[in-house]
């Protein structure tokens, strides 16, 4: 014998001790699933028959129940519940929980269970307790129903081997089918625009008078249509659309979740008294036109609708007026209103209608949520949720999503039909709903253990701390998160070199990346400056749109740890509109069309930036360096000429003057970097990614395409911008890796950095994973800015070798992750908080002690 | 590092004979941070100098003391070149005999007072204290001083930093002076030292004996010699002078007040506490946030009035957080109850924050960017909403009667922003439209008739 109960619900086993239940309980469902009142017990006090701790008990078998059904875990509660007192917590637990509660009665008769007592140890209670719990029960029985069990299966003895349960599917779930769909917004009566509709969308429709509601529509090939509801009322034939939408979903054609409207209708044609307000009473006229069994049919229609659906392994939920996520798949009175009406604040606005509470603004869901119900201009898009109803009755249009094209399909309305009471536009902001909503982020969404998700690593932990300090640096020091899309994943070094007075050489990098299977890479001038990103938009125009910024901003310049780059307002817009304007000489706005740009540059002169340091650090060494050793140097000279014949003086002296050659290189090395910034025309900056612009990423493109790209903006604005040297290597041909490294040498000698060694393609992964983006190579004389003046001296050289890069290059992998994603959510027009998720994450990673010098 | 020490006592080469050194020869010594060398650049009957050469070993420095964010600086450091702690422990180990006074072959050597000069070619001196400090530092001693500024690079001109070359000269006996550098050359230098310890201060007091209780230093030098940790400070002065304790303590604690860069008003501090703990409780408000509580004073006061029955501190810095809870566990258990301490930021929206009768903002909104003002707003005027919100912030025209603070500079360094007046009315009264409040603006602290009050106080009250 089947016993049939949904998938996800609280089983509550009833049946006197000794009835078999946790017998039935361990033949039907699995070990995890089952809570028993007697293993609390145990775990409370090592006693599973210890009355006293009873109260405690069921305390945890509550929680407990509690923490699973949350969870949307099948709950069973072993316990003998014969009681209806003992009953109710656990009904009250369904109801918080919306799911049903099933009841599973096991009608094991009094000798029996006696019979069973005995055999067991500790189960000597006597055998009123027995008599009392058959009593009990008895007197239950016919009163299940109305406590509020939704299934009441009973089981008898003669039954209880032949028991098997049956999980049946929930109605909402829809899981396994994948789409694609055209979810059509709300219909309202509204026949003509439908029909135009559900042509552009490819649909044909046929008549068929007498047969099928008089229609037979064919879907284009795959497709299917998902109506969100609310069919009738306010427009001019709601019975065709009823028509329409019944033959539609009678073929499989179309799935159907009820509206308010439609509930309402429901009632009034079940002969409820309902107020006939909102276009009921046309709609009730119009159908009593029609025959009589078609009332019921459309009633039937109507109640048999489910209140909403969860489609495409749970990426897509349709419900009319929305559906948290903590109520999506679950059943309830409560879901069934929800997805009908929304919840409101109980206040209602200047036009006499209730006010609705907010709840997309709170969505957090992986599944997208399409709904109807409140009528808007335009569709709009907020946290991962979107609302259809473009008031066609109103005069509005009708609206259609593909999915998952995430594209609109949109028919004007032919008329206006009906008048709302609060106008279509009314509270219509200048920033989209995302953005708005978005203006402030939350700080739950930020604080504690966070998981990213990202397309290149599947995971990416960051520990409290992390966070935490990743909150303290934004908050105190980064730009505004509207502007904020990017930060860049920090470089490792090459592995060091073995050669003599080299602690980095390109050899390693250039072999790290042929080791890793590359076959080409692309070596860069690395510019001594400050990283800077830089977003330009067409106009401030583009920047309020797109970003959600107030004011004239036309962009952003800002540092890898976000912080704005420029103090001076003035000098940061002059700087920007180079940048704006070299970007329009060469007219990208149309070629790439879009309205902004996001850049990944090198910003010149260090000393732009770094002049703290400078004058706190770097000049103090120098100037206390240079003075202390010309004085050891004198000393040492006199000493000589007393005591000329001194071995040891000697090599004294001869040591002593060459820690004076590396204090002077160490004062020439960071003096090349620093220049003084009177003005614009001072600065310089170098871009080297392209990073995005509203079509697109660009990280799909190779580093030769960016390096040449950029080169022809450095020379449309060559005041400001400075095309970075490069050189294509191909790893395999000797010669051409030789001359990689005399560049590398010949660049070094001259002062620069160094160079950037970068797989050609800026993403790699091989069969280890990803491949490190770019690995620097830095020049000896620079390295005495990091290491100190007097690095390379042979007794400190031996000790530096000796560095660790793995926890550096680890890093680098998953701060890659992270702005990668980043770039992907922001063009995809994802939440403010999914990128700014990103960001805080490359920040947090970046708290991590690493040894600064790499 | 170099220093050289000479005399013109006659014969000059006695010298070597007190050290413990041979003017012939040139010796080298191990030392923890890298080695010392000895060695005399001159040797005649008329005058006798020896140099004492320390090669720091700078691998050695860091590798001593990992940890992530100092270690850049501590690579590009002045430390293997100035004149430093570094000096004192090589002099301690190169010279100990000569220090502790004992020279077996010339005893009559160890009390003879004869003229003495040392150079140290580099000094690291506070930019302000400069020249002033070294002379306050010797000449007390009987030492004449000659000090030249070594110029920094030209296009670097301001900077925390600068170095003295210095020449002291003095009649006394090797002991002294070696005692004297011993000592005193941290105390100039007044950076990282590298061995601090309950053991210094017996140190200090051993090397102390006999000129430092009546140097007129004698608070600075112990405060700088034990790097300002005050609780070593303190046992060093009490032993040193075994004297009435508590009045010292106050002493050196107002000194090192006065010697930090900000400016601090003490009083206006308090005032703007006790103006706001007055407004909560008239306003009879019972559940009060305390947003960027910093070091949590305001704290403290509230928690002293059992009206307040809940108190909330936020604060951004982790750091300042987990001295707060430190502090709030020793709090008698009546308090620790009322009070909650958050990590949180005023930029993002927080659910925490909802549902209190007052929030106070005090000398934290100057602290945030500009572009930030607008998320600040909404999340605790349009948010978290409180019944009453006080924000105080400094008064830029008042900046004129500072007369340390130079002009158009800001009163603290992390300072994004200082209003007028007018700047911040305009603003509350924005805020207060926008989010349904009625708001007044009253001066806190003394009020100038021109400049008006140095601080301003915004009275938020809900107007629904």
């Amino acid at each position: 014998m089947e016993l049939g109960i949904p998938e996800f619900c609280l089983v509550v086993l009833i049946g006197a001790s000794g009835a078999g239940k946790s017998t039935f309980a361990q033949r039907h469902f699995k070990p995890t699933e089952i809570i028993s009142s007697d293993t609390c017990r145990a775990m409370l006090c090592d006693d599973e028959t210890d009355q006293a701790v009873s109260s405690e008990a069921f305390d945890l078998v509550y929680t407990i129940a509690a923490k699973r059904l949350a969870l949307g875990r099948l709950t069973v509660i072993d316990a003998t519940n014969v009681q209806a007192a003992a009953r109710q917590p656990l009904l009250a637990l369904a109801r918080h929980y919306h799911v049903w509660p099933v009841a599973i009665v096991l009608q094991t008769p009094e000798k029996v269970c006696l019979e069973r007592n005995v055999g067991r140890a500790n189960r000597n209670f006597g055998d009123f307790v027995v008599k009392r719990q058959v009593d009990n029960l008895r007197r239950s029985l016919r009163n299940l129903r109305d406590e509020g069990f939704r299934v009441v299966h009973n089981v008898t003895p003669e039954q209880v081997d032949a028991i098997e349960i049956v999980r049946q599917r929930a109605w909402s779930n829809r899981k396994t089918e994948h789409g694609p769909f055209d979810i059509i917004g709300d219909v309202h009566g509204c026949y003509p625009e439908l029909e135009r509709l559900l042509l552009e969308l490819g649909y044909s429709i046929n008549l068929t008078p007498g047969h099928n509601y008089g229609f037979t529509v064919t879907p284009p090939a795959d497709r299917r249509a998902v109506f969100v509801g609310d069919l009738v009322d306010r427009g001019p034939d709601s019975v065709a659309v009823l028509r329409l939408v019944m033959s539609m979903v009678e073929t499989g054609a179309a799935l159907c979740v009820p509206g308010n409207h439609d509930d309402k209708l429901a009632r009034a044609l079940a002969g409820r008294k309902v107020k006939q307000t909102h276009g009921l009473a046309e709609t009730m006229q119009a159908l009593a036109e029609t025959d009589e069994p078609f009332h019921q049919v459309v009633r039937q229609f109507i109640e048999g609708m489910v209140s909403h659906m969860i489609f495409d392994d749970g990426k897509l939920v349709v419900a009319h007026a929305g559906m948290k996520q903590e109520l999506q798949g679950r059943m309830s009175k409560q879901v069934r209103e929800f997805a009908l009406y929304g919840e409101t604040t109980g206040e209602t606005d200047e036009f006499g209608l209730p006010v609705r509470y907010p709840w997309a603004k709170e969505y957090r869901g992986e599944g997208l949520v399409v709904y109807g119900h409140t009528p808007i201009p335009q569709p709009e898009w907020l946290n991962n949720t979107v609302d259809i109803d473009t008031g066609c009755a109103f005069g509005g249009a009708l609206t259609a999503l593909r999915y998952p094209e995430r594209e609109f399909v949109q028919v004007p309305a032919f008329a206006q039909y009906a008048v709302p009471r609060r106008p279509l536009e009314y509270n219509a902001s200048q920033l989209a709903a995302q953005q708005e909503n978005d203006h402030v982020l939350n700080l739950s969404d930020f604080q504690g253990k966070l998981k990213i998700s990202t397309s290149l690593m599947s995971q990416i932990s960051l520990r409290e701390e992390q966070t935490a300090a990743a909150l303290e640096v934004i908050s105190r020091f980064a730009i505004e998160p509207q502007w904020l899309m990017y930060l860049p994943p920090t470089m490792s070094p090459s592995e060091t070199s073995q050669l003599d007075g080299f602690l980095e050489h390109p050899a390693e990098a250039l072999d790290y990346y042929r080791r890793a299977g590359v076959n080409e890479v692309v070596c860069e001038a690395k510019h001594m400056g400050s990283r800077a990103i830089v977003v330009i938009c067409r106009d401030s125009a583009v920047a309020q749109a797109r970003f959600g910024v107030v004011g004239e901003q036309i962009g952003v310049c800002y540092t890898r740890t976000g912080r704005r780059f420029f103090s001076d307002p003035e000098l940061e817009t002059a700087f920007l509109q180079r940048v704006q304007q070299a970007i329009s000489k060469l007219n990208w706005w149309e070629t790439f069309d879009s309205g902004w740009f996001a850049l990944d540059c090198e910003l010149l002169p260090w000393s732009a930036k770094a002049q703290d340091l400078i004058r706190n650090q770097y000049a103090p060494v120098g100037v206390a360096a240079t003075a202390s050793m010309s004085a050891a140097q004198t000393a040492l000279q006199q000493t000589v000429t007393r005591l000329p014949e001194s071995v040891e003086l000697q090599a004294l002296l001869a040591h002593t003057q060459l820690r004076q050659q590396a204090v002077q290189g160490y004062v020439d090395a960071y003096q090349q970097y620093c220049w003084p910034v009177q003005s614009l025309d001072d600065l310089c900056l170098a871009p080297f990614h392209l990073l995005a612009c509203e079509q697109r990423p660009f990280y799909d493109r190779d580093h030769e395409w960016h390096m040449q790209t950029l080169a022809a903006l450095a020379e449309a604005e060559p005041r400001l911008l400075l095309a970075t040297e490069y050189r294509v290597v191909d790893l395999h041909d000797q010669a051409n890796v030789e001359q990689a490294i005399e560049w590398w040498q010949s660049l070094t000698a001259a002062g620069g950095e160094g160079m950037v060694v970068k797989p050609k393609q800026w993403v790699v992964q091989n069969a280890r994973g990803l491949v490190q983006p770019a690995i620097k190579c830095r020049g000896p004389e620079y390295l005495r800015i990091i290491y100190g003046p007097e690095y390379d001296l042979p007794e400190n050289l031996a000790r530096l070798r000796k560095r660790g890069l793995s926890a550096k290059r680890s890093l680098a992998l998953r701060e890659l992750a992270l702005g990668l994603e980043a770039l992907d959510r922001f063009v995809n027009r994802e939440p403010l908080r999914r990128v700014h998720e990103c960001v805080f994450g490359v920040l947090a990673l970046e708290s991590e002690p690493v040894d600064p010098r790499l | 590092m170099l220093m050289t020490l000479s005399t013109t006592h006659t014969p000059a080469t006695d010298l070597g004979f007190i050290l413990h050194k041979h003017p012939d020869r040139v010796q080298q010594f191990e030392l923890p941070f890298g080695s010392a060398h000895v060695f005399y650049p001159e040797a005649s009957p008329e005058l006798c100098r020896v140099a004492l050469l320390l090669e720091v070993d700078p691998v050695a420095l860091v590798r001593g003391n990992p940890g992530g964010q100092g270690m850049l600086s501590q690579y590009v450091n002045d430390r293997p070149y100035v004149a430093s702690s570094l000096l004192s422990v090589a002099l301690g180990a190169v010279f100990s005999s000569a220090i502790a006074g004992v020279c077996k072959k010339r005893p009559e050597l160890v009390e003879q007072h004869m003229p003495l000069t040392v150079e140290l070619p580099v000094v690291a001196v506070r930019a302000k204290a400069g020249l002033g400090l070294v002379k306050s530092l010797f000449e007390p001693l009987g030492y004449s001083v000659e000090a030249t500024s070594i110029e920094l690079d030209p296009s670097q001109t301001v900077s925390q930093y600068a170095y003295l070359s210095i020449r002291l000269s003095a009649n006394l006996t090797v002991k002294q002076l070696l005692t004297h550098i011993y000592v005193l050359i941290p105390v100039l230098d007044n950076s990282k030292h590298y061995w601090i310890g309950q053991d210094e201060v017996s140190k200090l007091l051993r090397k102390g004996d006999g000129w430092l209780a009546q140097h007129p230093e004698r608070e600075l030098i112990t405060l700088r010699y034990l790097r300002y940790q005050k609780s070593l400070a303190s046992t060093a002065l009490e032993q040193l002078l075994q004297a009435t304790a508590p009045e010292i303590v106050e002493q050196t604690e107002a000194a090192e007040e006065a010697a930090t860069p900000e400016i601090r008003q003490p009083s206006l501090h308090t005032q703007r506490h006790i103006g706001i703990v007055q407004r909560l409780k008239a306003a009879g408000a019972q559940r009060i946030l305390d947003l960027g509580c910093g070091e949590g004073k305001l704290l403290r006061e509230l928690l002293n009035d059992v009206q307040f029955s809940t108190v909330v501190g936020m604060e951004l810095s982790t750091r300042s957080l987990a001295i707060l809870q430190q502090r709030a566990e020793r709090l008698p258990s009546h308090q620790r109850q009322r009070l909650s301490l958050l990590h949180g930021s005023l930029l993002y929206r927080d659910q925490r924050l909802k549902g209190f009768d007052a929030a106070a903002i005090v000398e934290v909104l100057e602290h945030l960017e500009l572009g930030h003002l607008p998320a600040f707003e909404q999340t605790i005027f349009g948010f978290a909403h409180p019944k009453l919100v006080l924000v105080t912030t400094p008064n830029r025209e008042y900046n004129q009667l500072f007369p340390s603070l130079p002009a158009d500079q800001l009163r603290h360094r992390d300072h994004r922003f200082e209003w007028t007046r007018a700047e911040f009315a305009a603003w509350a009264e924005r805020v207060a439209a926008t989010y349904n409040y009625r708001v007044t603006i009253e001066p806190l602290g003394p009020e100038d008739a021109n400049h008006g009050a140095p601080s301003q106080l915004g009275v938020f009250e809900d107007a629904t």
